[in-house]
C-alpha cells in the first residue's frame, strides 16, 4: 500500500514518517507538498508533526488553509484513512475534521519524553493490532498538546468510544501524574465519527525500532496496513 | 477599581517573524490589501483602589518590570474605572 | 576624512589599526569601508588576539577532511563516503542582553554554518554557564536561554541531544551560551563557501534586511558586559520557521550543479559573508546595496552592509542558472534577489545605486593584524594551586550519606531533565542514547554506525590550573566518549575567556590552549573547528577561563554502545583506573560545596588516561560491559549513585578507604571509569584490563533497592533519586 505524507512549510516529522513506513514497514510512501491537491493513488494520508508556518498565530491555524487540506477533507469524507500526528492533529482540529483543540501544556513548557499509552478503543482501523491491556511506549514532543473540548463534545467522544488513547503509567494506570500536559480526561488521541480520521499527539513514527527504545508505534502502522 | 487594558508589541525596528508569516497567510487568503501585520499581546488587569494616578503608575511599573521586555518590546495601556458589581 | 575617537570606538578599532588601514589603502577609508574593516578586523571575525595561539592546536589526522578556517565548519570522514561536520559557537554577549533571542539566534547561526556546507544538521548540543539560581536575575537568564534554545531548535526539527550546565558565581552577569551543531552528508556533495568565476551572480536569500544587530561583531563580541548594556539596538529576533525553509531549500540546491558556493550571513552580516567568500574564491565582487530587500525604510549603505538580520544566505550562482535557482527558492516560499556579481579584480566594490561607496582590496580587508601579548603567570596561582588538607577536616562516616545527598542535589550534578525535556531530543529517528548519560549516541541511518558526541569543560579546574584544566577538558570529553563505546575522532571548541589585553587572562588563554593541544595530540583528536569568545568580564572581573570541548566519536556497530545505567541484578561493578589520591579533592565539587573552597590542582597522566579509555572501548566493542560511567564531578560515590539512579536498581559494595574518607568517596581523581559486567564476563574484563595495563578494583554488586557502601552509606535508591531529580 502507499502512504501519502503531507509536507507543509515547517513540517519536520515527514522524514521520520517516510523512513519508518518505507524502511521499517516496507511500504511505499511519497511526500505531498501542501500546494498539491491530487491524493489519488494513496491508501492513507499522514499529516506529520512539526511547526507548520512556525506555529505562528495558533498551531495549525495557517496550515489548515493550504490547498491540500480541501483535498484531505474530500478524501476523509470518502471514508479513507487519515492520521494526524502532533502538529498534524492540531491541523485536523483547526480544519474541523476532528473536534476540540490542543492548548498549551498546563506547565507552559515544551515537553519531549517517553509516554505510555493505554489503547481505549482497539476496534478502530488504526488500533486493531493493539490490545487494551498492552501499554504502548511512544514519545511526545510538543508545546501545545493539552486536549480541550467543551463538556458536550467531551461527553460525546467518551460515550461513542472515540477516545482512542489515554496517557497512562507504564503499568497502564490512567493517573494525573502520567498525564504530561494536562489533557482533559488524559486524552492522547481521538477519532472522528466515521472512524477514519485519527489525531494523536504522541509520535508513533519514533517508536518503530528496538535501537530507538520501542517498537510499539509499529502496532499502529500495522493496523492501518491490515485495514487496506 | 480600575480596568487596565495593556497592549504589548515589538518595537518598530524589531523583526516580527510571526507578523510577517501572518501577513503572508492573509495575502494567500486573498486579503491583498494587507500592508503590514505586527503581532503582540493584550492583557486585562483589574487593579483595586480609587486613585487613578496611583493605579496608572502601578500599571506602568508592571509593564516595565514584567509585562513587556524593554529590550525588544514597547507597551501602552488604557485605564477605565469600573464599579464593583 | 579624519576619523573621530567616537567613530573608532563605535566600531572597536584602535587608532593604530586605523593608521594601518590608511597606510595599506594609501588614503583615508570611506565611512562604509571603515565599517567593513571594523567588522572584519574584530576579534569575532578576525581572531586578531587569538590567532597566534590557535595555531598550537593540532588539526591534522586520518579522519580530517576539512580543517579549521577552511570552511564554516570542520569535516571528518567516517568511511564509506560519509562525512560528518560539526562546530561549536558562543553567543554569550547577545544572550546576556536578551536571553531568549540571544540563545535562539545562537542556535540559528551554528545550524546555518552546517547546512551552508551541504550537510544536513541532525544533532544539537549546548554548553551553558550561569550564576547561582538563588539570584532572580540568573534564574531569568537561565529560563530565557533554555527557552530560546528550545524555541528555535524544536521548530527546526533537529534533535537536541545533550550538553552540560554549570553554575558558579563568576558567571553572574556573564552567562556562557555555547551551541554545537553536527551534520551529515556525502563526501562528494560538500559545498564550499567561496565566490569565484567572473560574471557569476551573488544572490541573497531569506529574510529582509533590517537595522537589527548593527555592530554585533565589532560591538558586542569585542566589549565587556557593562558596555554591552548600552548597545541594545544590536538585539536580533530569530525566525526559526524561515531557517527551516532555508535548510530544506539549500540542501536541495546543494545537490544541483547550479552554484559555485554558499555562505551564511552571520556576524558582520553581508560584509563577512561576501568578503570571506571572495577571499576563499580568489576573486572580487561588485554589490549594489539598493538591490538588497529591506525591512525598514531609510537604511544607509553602511547599515545594509553591517546589519546582522538573521536567516539570510549568500548563494554564488553560476551565470545562466539564476532562473532555476530562483524557482527552487520560490517553491520553498523564500525570497531571493541578485545583489551583485563576482569579479576577477580582487576588489570589493560596494555601490549605492550609481555611487561607489566602498572600493577596497579583498585581501587587505580579510587580513587583520595579529597580536601577540606577553603572557604573565599571575602570582596568585601559587596559593590557589596548593591544597592544604591539614586545614580541611575529613568527614566522619555517619555524615557520608548526608553529603552524598547534598552533592546529588547540587545544580552542577543533579538531573537536568527539567532542561532537556524542553528540547526535542528524538526527532530524526536517530537518537539511541538520550540526554542524561555520559555521551549522546546518534545512529547513522542505513549503516551499522553511530556517532557519539559530548560537551565538556570545567572552568574551576582551568581557573586553578589553566594548563591542566585544558588537558582535562579534552581528556574528560574523550573519557565520556569512550564510555559510550565510541572511538574519539575529533573536537571542536569554544574558548570563553576574559579581556586578553590583560596579561593574566592572556596567560590563561595560552596555557589552556597548550594543555588542550597536548591532550588532543595524545588522544589523537585534532581540532577541526572552533570559536573564541573574549571580553567575558563584568566590573573588571573575568569569568573562570572556560574552554568548552565538543567531541565526536565513532561507533562502528551501534549494537555495541553503552550507557551509564546499571542494568542487571548480580552484575559485578569494577573501577578501571587508579583508585585516586588526595589531589583528587583539588578544585572539586565537594570542596566547594561542603568547604566553600576553590583550590588545589587536579592531576592527570595522559598515558594512563589513554590506556583506560582504550580498555573501555575494547571491552564495549567485545560486548563485555553492561554499563560504563566516567567518575567525575562528585567522585566515586556520586558516579556509583548515578548509575543506580539511572538504572533504577541498587548497589552494595565495600570501600577500601585507607586514607581520607572524603578523598575516597568524593575525590575527582582523573582517568577512572566505573563499569558493570555480568559475572560470567568478569574474568575476561580483568584479563583485558591487564593487557591494557589498567588497574582493576572490584567495588561491589548491582542489585536490590539500597545503595550501600559498607560502613559508610546505606540509603534507598529512591531517596538518592529524589535528591538528584529535584535539584534544579
Amino acid at each position: 500500500m502507499k502512504f501519502g505524507i503531507v509536507v507543509f512549510p515547517g513540517t519536520w516529522s515527514d522524514r521520520d514518517c517516510y523512513y519508518s513506513i518505507s524502511n521499517i514497514l516496507g511500504q511505499k510512501a511519497a511526500y505531498i507538498w501542501h500546494k498539491d491537491t491530487d491524493l489519488s493513488g494513496f491508501d492513507c494520508i499522514v499529516l506529520p508533526g512539526g511547526f507548520s508556518y512556525g506555529d505562528y498565530l495558533r498551531t495549525g491555524a495557517i496550515a489548515r488553509f493550504s490547498p491540500v487540506m480541501e483535498a484531505v477533507a474530500d478524501y476523509s469524507q470518502k471514508g479513507r484513512p487519515v492520521i494526524g500526528i502532533c502538529n498534524g492533529f492540531q491541523v485536523l482540529c483547526e480544519a474541523h475534521l476532528l473536534p476540540g483543540v490542543l492548548r498549551q501544556n498546563d506547565h507552559l513548557q515544551y515537553r519531549c519524553q517517553w509516554t505510555y499509552l493505554k489503547t481505549i478503543n482497539t476496534s478502530t482501523l488504526f488500533t486493531s493490532k493493539c490490545k487494551q491491556d498492552r501499554v504502548l511506549k511512544i514519545p511526545i514532543s510538543h508545546y501545545e498538546g493539552r486536549y480541550y473540548a467543551d463538556d458536550d463534545t467531551l461527553k460525546e467522544l467518551e460515550d461513542t468510544s472515540r477516545v482512542v488513547f489515554r496517557y497512562a503509567t507504564p503499568e497502564g494506570q490512567v493517573t494525573g501524574e502520567a498525564n504530561p500536559n494536562g489533557s482533559l480526561n488524559s486524552i492522547a488521541g481521538i477519532i472522528n465519527k466515521q472512524g477514519n480520521v485519527l489525531g494523536m499527539m504522541p509520535h508513533p513514527e519514533r517508536s518503530c525500532e528496538d535501537i530507538l527504545g520501542s517498537t510499539d508505534g509499529n502496532l499502529i502502522w500495522e493496523s492501518i496496513i491490515a485495514s487496506i | 477599581m480600575f480596568l487596565a487594558k495593556v497592549y504589548v508589541t515589538l518595537k518598530p525596528t524589531v523583526n516580527d517573524p510571526q507578523g510577517l508569516t501572518i501577513k503572508g497567510a492573509l495575502h494567500t487568503l486573498g486579503f491583498g490589501a494587507v500592508h503590514e501585520v505586527r503581532a503582540g499581546k493584550y492583557l486585562e488587569i483589574k487593579v483595586e483602589g480609587n486613585d487613578v494616578q496611583k493605579a496608572s503608575s502601578q500599571v506602568q511599573d508592571m509593564c516595565m518590570k514584567l509585562l513587556a521586555n524593554p529590550v525588544i518590546e514597547k507597551f501602552r495601556f488604557e485605564l477605565e474605572e469600573i464599579k464593583p458589581a | 576624512m579624519p576619523v573621530s575617537k567616537e567613530q573608532l570606538e563605535e566600531i572597536a578599532l584602535s587608532r593604530k589599526e586605523y593608521n594601518l588601514i590608511v597606510q595599506k589603502m594609501g588614503r583615508e577609508p570611506t565611512e562604509v569601508e571603515l565599517g567593513l574593516f571594523g567588522s572584519l578586523w574584530s576579534e569575532h571575525c578576525g581572531y586578531k588576539h587569538s590567532k597566534a595561539l590557535l595555531k598550537l592546536f593540532p588539526n591534522k589526522g586520518k579522519y580530517v577532511l576539512v580543517k579549521p578556517g577552511e570552511e564554516n565548519a570542520g569535516v571528518i570522514d567516517i568511511g564509506d563516503g560519509q562525512v560528518v561536520g560539526f562546530k561549536m559557537e558562543s553567543h554569550n554577549h547577545p544572550s546576556y542582553i536578551e536571553p531568549y533571542q540571544g540563545a535562539a539566534t545562537g542556535v540559528g547561526g551554528i545550524v546555518r554554518d552546517i547546512f551552508t556546507m551541504g550537510l544536513r544538521p541532525i544533532a544539537l548540543m549546548n554548553s551553558l554557564r550561569f550564576g547561582p539560581l538563588s539570584q532572580p536575575h540568573n534564574r531569568y537568564l537561565f529560563g530565557g536561554v533554555v527557552g530560546g534554545i528550545g524555541g528555535y531548535g524544536n521548530c527546526l526539527g533537529i534533535a537536541d541531544v545533550g550538553g552540560e550546565i554549570y553554575f558558579d558565581d563568576c558567571y553572574t552577569g556573564n552567562p556562557l551560551v555555547n551551541a554545537f551543531c553536527l551534520g551529515t552528508g556525502k563526501a562528494g556533495e560538500l559545498v564550499k563557501g567561496r565566490a569565484s568565476g567572473e560574471g557569476n551572480l551573488i544572490m541573497l536569500v531569506g529574510s529582509d534586511t533590517g537595522r537589527d544587530g548593527l555592530h554585533g561583531a565589532s560591538g558586542l563580541a569585542s566589549r565587556t558586559f557593562e558596555e554591552v548594556r548600552e548597545l541594545r539596538s544590536a538585539v536580533q529576533v530569530g525566525n526559526p520557521f524561515m531557517e527551516k525553509l532555508l535548510i530544506e531549500a539549500c540542501l536541495e540546491l546543494a545537490k544541483t550543479d547550479w552554484i559555485v558556493g554558499m555562505q551564511d550571513c552571520g556576524a558582520a552580516g553581508l560584509t563577512s559573508a561576501t568578503v570571506e567568500a571572495a577571499d576563499k574564491g580568489g576573486s572580487g565582487l561588485d554589490i549594489d546595496v539598493q538591490k538588497v530587500p529591506r525591512r525598514e525604510k531609510g537604511m544607509t549603505a553602511y547599515e545594509v552592509m553591517l546589519s546582522e538580520s538573521q536567516e539570510r544566505m549568500i548563494v554564488i550562482v553560476k551565470k545562466g542558472y539564476e532562473g532555476k535557482v530562483r524557482a527552487l527558492f520560490d517553491h520553498w516560499e523564500l525570497h531571493s534577489d541578485i545583489i551583485g556579481t563576482v569579479t576577477s579584480d580582487r576588489m570589493v566594490t560596494i555601490r549605492d545605486g550609481g555611487q561607489v561607496v566602498a572600493h577596497a582590496p579583498v585581501e587587505t580587508l580579510n587580513t587583520p593584524p595579529v597580536y601577540r601579548f606577553r603572557p604573565k603567570r599571575p602570582a596568585w596561582l601559587d596559593d590557589l594551586q596548593s591544597l592544604n588538607l591539614s586545614k580541611i577536616k575529613d568527614i566522619p562516616s555517619r555524615q557520608a550519606g548526608k553529603i552524598l545527598l547534598k552533592l546529588l542535589a547540587t545544580p552542577n550534578i543533579c538531573s537536568k531533565h527539567k532542561v532537556y525535556r524542553q528540547y526535542d531530543h528524538q526527532v530524526g529517528d536517530n537518537s539511541v542514547v538520550l540526554p542524561g548519560s555520559d555521551a549522546a549516541v546518534i545512529r547513522i541511518q542505513e549503516t551499522p554506525k553511530a556517532i557519539s558526541m559530548v560537551c565538556d569543560g570545567n572552568g574551576r579546574y582551568c581557573y586553578v590550573n589553566p594548563f591542566l584544566g585544558g588537558v582535562i577538558a579534552v581528556a574528560e570529553a574523550a573519557r565520556n566518549t569512550a564510555c559510550s563505546g565510541a572511538r574519539p575522532m575529533a573536537i571542536t571548541n569554544c574558548l570563553n575567556f576574559g579581556n586578553p589585553d590583560k596579561n593574566d587572562v592572556y596567560y590563561q588563554l595560552q596555557e589552556c590552549i597548550k594543555g588542550m593541544s597536548q591532550a588532543c595530540k595524545k588522544l589523537k583528536t585534532p581540532v577541526i573547528s572552533g570559536n573564541v569568545s573574549l571580553y567575558n568580564e563584568t566590573r573588571g572581573v573575568a569569568i573562570f577561563p572556560t574552554p568548552v570541548v565538543g567531541m565526536v566519536g565513532l561507533i562502528k556497530n551501534v549494537e555495541h554502545h553503552c550507557t551509564s545505567a546499571f542494568k542487571n541484578s548480580g552484575d559485578i561493578v569494577f573501577l578501571l583506573g587508579n583508585p585516586g589520591d588526595d589531589a583528587g579533592l583539588g578544585s572539586s565539587e565537594y570542596l566547594e560545596l561542603i568547604h566553600s573552597k576553590v583550590e588545589g590542582s587536579q592531576q592527570i597522566d595522559l598515558e594512563t588516561e589513554k590506556q583506560v579509555q582504550d580498555c573501555v572501548i575494547k571491552a564495549i566493542e567485545r560486548g563485555l560491559l553492561n554499563s560504563a560511567h566516567d567518575c567525575s564531578d562528585g567522585g566515586l560515590a556520586v558516579a556509583l549513585a548515578e548509575s543506580c539512579i539511572q538504572g533504577g536498581i541498587g548497589f552494595s559494595g565495600n570501600l577500601n578507604a585507607k586514607g581520607r574518607l572524603d578523598t575516597a568517596l568524593f575525590g575527582e581523581s582523573q582517568s577512572r571509569i566505573i563499569v558493570s559486567v555480568s559475572p560470567g564476563a568478569a574474568r575476561r574484563l580483568e584479563s583485558l584490563a591487564f593487557r591494557f595495563n589498567v588497574p582493576v578494583t572490584r567495588l561491589g554488586i548491582v542489585g536490590g533497592r539500597q545503595f550501600s557502601l559498607k560502613g559508610h552509606i546505606d540509603l534507598p535508591v529512591s531517596e538518592l533519586h529524589q535528591a538528584w531529580w529535584n535539584g534544579l
